[in-house]
């Protein structure tokens, strides 16, 4: 990892404070382009994302506070995926009571039982296809009771 | 204005008129997790749309901005179907027109996934994931009416009675369109209604309702006509604009 991306890995994700927008996919490339100014693509999760604009914001900002002039840039291709979110990452989401999204699961709708990320139990249902953020979807599991999100394969 | 910005509007417009009409049961859902259903499937249409407004902006490349497309057009200037604009009566009507709309778009993204313009086919790919989700969402709303209670099934074939004639009007092209159709930019769009109604007509059946035989279909989509009620969506939409022009959060 090189420095800029460092810096930016300090950023967390608005809607989900554990990870932090390098392992989620959404920082792409950071570059140096001058003595102290930076170029940062990003990409989009969702077309709608609202939490964008605030990420941009914390980019320009966090590498301000390091001497960096940063531009940000939003590319839409490749398209995002949460193939790329890393172990580590996904094993963060479990921790914070998010089921994490299963693995190379294009069809994302269509899917095994999706385990508690609490007790494990896979004897879980589908409260809603549609959850708090654009990104989940809400789940009961049926042997501890909790209601908890999954992250929805995309 | 170049064909590639006219057709650029039309996929905005569409995107946009559906997600402001589906935001009107922001808060007035029939429970909790439909209000969220249909609130987040409006959220991803308002994503797309600005995608392309941004798109048709830098096309056009005349100092309008993206909120100016969306904003500042007058009625006959929005290209959308009038499918879009349809009001939403009831549930039954409203999980119609999302359900023929994700198979629209379905078809319209998959085909746009392979345009020989890139920025186009990215969008399309990144909204193909979306809308795949309101088409399995929709669809097996469709199939709970088609066979629940007397009441749920009779109001879903009262709604297909009154709105289906607009369907066609998704398909109708912009100025310009087939120049971009020989450049490969854009899909054959004759080809995706038929498979439009191969794909319905089979989801009919799966649903158990009866395919709609009614050889009349609503003219003049995208021609600058629109239905009685799309004025009263651009008051509602775009008052901010007009009452404090250049507004901005």
């Amino acid at each position: 990892m090189n420095n800029l991306l460092n810096i930016l890995s300090q950023i967390p994700d608005p809607e989900i404070p554990v990870i932090d927008i390098v392992e989620l996919g959404i920082v792409r490339e950071a570059k140096v382009t001058g003595e102290n100014t930076c170029e940062v693509i990003i990409t989009p999760t969702y077309s709608a994302c609202p939490a964008m604009f605030t990420i941009e914001e914390d980019i320009i900002k966090i590498m301000k506070e390091n001497g960096w002039d940063a531009k940000v840039v939003t590319k839409m291709f490749p398209i995002w995926t949460t193939d790329w979110l890393t172990d580590e990452a996904r094993e963060k989401l479990r921790a914070y009571g998010i089921t994490p999204p299963e693995k190379g699961a294009d069809e994302h709708y269509i899917g095994k039982p999706k385990k508690c990320p609490r007790c494990g139990s896979e004897h879980t249902k589908q409260i809603s296809r549609f959850g708090s953020t654009l990104c989940k979807a809400s789940y009961q599991c049926l042997d501890c009771l909790e209601p908890f999100d999954y992250f929805k394969c995309h | 204005m170049s064909a590639l910005f006219n057709y650029l509007l039309k996929l905005a417009d569409d995107s946009f008129i559906m997600g402001q009409r589906l935001s009107e049961w922001c808060g007035e859902g029939p429970y909790l997790e439909e209000d969220i259903a249909l609130t987040n499937v409006a959220l991803d249409e308002l994503g797309q749309a600005n995608n392309f407004y941004q798109y048709a902006s830098r096309v056009a490349d005349n100092g309008k901005s993206e909120d100016d497309l969306a904003f500042l057009r007058y009625e006959h200037e929005y290209v959308n179907a009038h499918w879009t604009e349809l009001p939403n009566e009831d549930y039954a009507q409203t999980i119609l027109k999302v359900y023929v709309f994700s198979v629209y778009q379905k078809l319209m993204y998959e085909a746009l996934s392979n345009s020989a313009d890139e920025e186009l086919s990215a969008i399309a790919q990144k909204s193909l994931k979306e809308v795949k989700y309101h088409y399995t969402h929709t669809s097996s709303w469709m199939k709970i009416f088609a066979r629940g209670t007397e009441e749920s099934r009779q109001r879903l074939i009262n709604a297909i009675e009154n709105i289906w004639e607009y369907t066609k009007g998704l398909f109708a092209k912009v100025e310009g369109e087939d120049d971009l159709i020989a450049l490969n930019i854009a899909p054959n769009i004759e080809g995706l209604y038929n498979e439009f109604v191969d794909i319905t007509e089979k989801d009919f059946q799966d649903f158990g309702l009866e395919y709609p035989k009614n050889p009349f279909m609503q003219p003049k989509s995208r021609t600058g006509y629109h239905t009685e009620y799309f004025g009263y969506i651009l008051c509602e939409l775009q008052y901010m604009q007009r009452a404090y022009p250049g507004c901005t959060w």
